[in-house]
């Protein structure tokens, strides 16, 4: 499915507001949208809303064997699921220009920048390593899906645990968190992303582009920076031309914005842990609105059934005895195999017949559709009689098959059918 | 083999919706049935590829996604079911050469997904104001090894049992729109989770008929 384009009208009326420094929801230049971190159920499961924009980010992790070059180092892999959940214009299982460029600033934003000890994945020295991936899943699409997916996928990071594990000798034990509580990953530093998008080269900047504004933008800026004003990767693209002052200006805007945003995860992460510890329920199914109206919950409900039973036993004696089957596979030939068929025959094709053999049976359906053939090829030779050259062309060589055909059916079956006559 | 025995202690775990929850889609729900949780979105009835256009009706896509790596086998046979039933229930014939996508997205996995991805189907389809003939539901039944009957199971009660089924029922007269049958059971016992999914249906269909009056209400 295509995406709706953007009128002319729309187009003219954003650039405008914008040249008029105002936006369509009413914020400033430099400000965020509204942003709410949740957790899922299970550890190292995380959803981001940034305005409407809803992203939901998983990490798992498993055993594997390492990198030849890389022996004793942990395995980190990123996907970035562009699901058509999101958007009509994301096709499922397709590599968009967009996912690769998606794709490839996460892996730069939180792979390259060693924000995650890979060291401490190891299990053993070139056997087994932890894999930990993580997959972002786009769940609906208005805009600035970078930073959401940056904020998700670092969140749950934070999150995760991973299962404890033992060795010994050669075995290694991988304890159920029953056995051994699990272990978080251990992280050096948060680098998140935050985007700037630039109307009318270079002219006018915006932070957080909305869907629209970003159909619009003539180039984009991402910085990805930690708390400690680290600037981890940072990517321009659009092919706009910035001055080395923008950039700067950028970068300062960034470290506020990125020291804001992780203050708010650790906040998140320090309310979900106190939650877990006070024993109470968590999720998303605890996350969800109940102040809404398009939202309603209920309690456990229970399920009459004190009449099931009789319910089934009424319908199970009610029904047709199913017909009777064959205990063992029937040998008819040697050499022949069959299951299932020798019984009476439900199809009322042989209904003058008496159940005979099996082989007769079979003898004299081959006979009568012989005979049926030999009708038809009767009426062919009729019709050849009329002018129609086509059917007279095809006469010979009907004539010739129905001779064949009857010389063939009396040389193979010779004695059997000759009885089949008589019979009839 | 054992037979079910007796009533037992039969119930549906709590369970919530909400709707319109994203605002790209035309529809979208989510479902939570205990810690099981699914987001449903639909779009259309919008522009349809040529390659599956069909002349008399509109072309119903389900996709699931599970929650980490690609769908596999098991959410293609379950996109099957899904579809299958919304077919059955949609009045698909009213938009012909259009597309209707339905994506669900699994959120949490705690027993009874196919059950859940019905649920959450259904009330995105409502959701986006798409002509029904009827409204559907799914239950799962488990029979565990002591030969009870479990409705809307947890992935563990899934785990222990012996045989588990789901099934789609309609809102008009509770019959079987769709069944998903794993494990060995009777003639009887299959009856018997029919019977129990049909009285269970009778709750959720309750619970979608509370949710749509809250919906057009104009206080809570």
């Amino acid at each position: 499915m295509k995406d709706t384009p953007l009128s002319n009208c729309e187009r003219d009326f954003l650039l405008k507001a914008i040249e008029e420094k105002k936006r369509l929801d009413g914020r400033q230049t430099y400000d965020y949208r509204k942003m709410k971190i949740t957790f899922g159920t299970d550890y190292g499961c995380c959803f981001v809303d940034l305005g409407k924009t809803r992203v939901m980010a998983q990490v798992s992790g498993e055993l594997v064997a390492p990198k030849e070059n890389r022996p004793n180092e942990g395995i980190m892999f990123f996907n970035i699921e562009l699901s058509p959940m999101a958007s009509p214009a994301f096709e499922q299982g397709r590599q968009s220009e967009l996912s690769v460029k998606l794709n490839r600033q996460l892996e730069r934003c939180l792979r390259n920048s060693k924000c995650i000890d890979t060291e401490s994945l190891c299990v053993v020295s070139g056997e087994k390593v932890w894999q930990i991936r993580v997959d972002v899943h786009m769940l609906n699409h208005d805009g600035n899906l970078m930073d959401a997916a940056s904020i998700a996928a670092i969140t749950a990071l934070c999150h995760f645990k991973r299962p404890d594990v033992g060795i010994q000798g050669d075995e290694v034990t991988v304890y159920s968190p029953e056995e051994r509580d699990p272990i978080p990953l251990s992280i050096y530093h948060m680098p998140i992303s935050v985007s700037f998008s630039f109307f009318q080269q270079g002219t006018y900047l915006l932070v957080d582009p909305c869907e629209r504004e970003e159909r619009v933008m003539d180039g984009l800026l991402m910085i990805a920076m930690n708390k400690h004003r680290e600037i981890c990767s940072i990517q321009s693209s659009g092919g706009i031309m910035l001055l080395k002052e923008q950039v700067m200006r950028c970068s300062k805007i960034a470290s506020v914005k990125v020291s804001e945003i992780t203050e708010l995860i650790s906040k998140a992460l320090e309310n979900d842990k106190r939650a877990r510890k006070a024993g109470g329920r968590c999720g998303f199914a605890e996350s969800m609105p109940q102040e809404r109206i398009t939202a309603l919950k209920t309690d456990e409900t229970s399920v009459e059934m004190t009449d099931a039973s009789e319910r089934a036993n009424d319908i199970v004696e009610n029904a047709e005895v199913p017909p009777q089957t064959v205990p063992s596979p029937v040998v008819p030939a040697p050499g022949v195999g069959q299951v299932g068929q020798g019984l009476q025959n439900t199809w009322g094709l042989e209904e003058e017949e008496e159940d005979g053999d099996e082989e007769e049976e079979e003898q004299k359906m081959e006979e009568e559709q012989d005979e049926k053939e030999d009708s038809r090829e009767g009426d062919v030779v009729e019709i050849s009689d009329s002018e129609e050259e086509e059917v007279v062309i095809l006469h010979p060589e009907t004539q010739d098959k129905s001779s064949k055909n009857a010389a063939s059916s009396s040389n193979q079956k010779g004695g059997k059918t000759s009885k089949q006559r008589e019979k009839k | 083999m054992m037979e079910v025995c007796g009533s037992t202690n039969v119930s549906l775990r709590e369970f919530g919706c909400e709707q319109t929850l994203l605002s790209r889609p035309d529809g979208s729900a989510s479902f939570v049935q205990g810690d099981t949780s699914v987001i449903a979105a639909v779009y259309g009835p919008a522009e349809v590829k040529v390659s599956k256009e069909i002349y008399d009706r509109a072309t119903l896509e389900v996709l699931i996604q599970p929650k980490v790596g690609l769908p596999s086998v098991r959410e293609r046979s379950q996109e099957q079911c899904v579809r299958e039933t919304c077919e059955a229930s949609l009045l698909l014939t009213l938009h012909p050469r259009s597309s209707l996508t339905l994506v669900l997205q699994l959120i949490h996995d705690d027993g009874s997904r196919l059950a859940c991805f019905l649920n959450a189907a259904c009330m995105a389809l409502m959701d986006a104001g798409l002509p029904m003939s009827c409204l559907f539901c799914g239950v799962t039944c488990a029979i565990n090894a002591d030969s009870e009957i479990i409705t809307d199971p947890t992935a563990a009660q899934e785990k222990e049992s012996r045989a588990l089924m789901t099934f789609a029922i309609d809102s008009k007269e509770q019959r079987v729109m769709m069944s998903y049958t794993k494990g060995s059971f009777s003639v009887h016992e299959l009856q018997q989770c029919i019977a129990v999914s049909q009285k269970a249906s009778e709750n959720i269909f309750q619970f979608y008929r509370d949710s749509v009056r809250r919906r057009y209400s104009k206080n809570l």
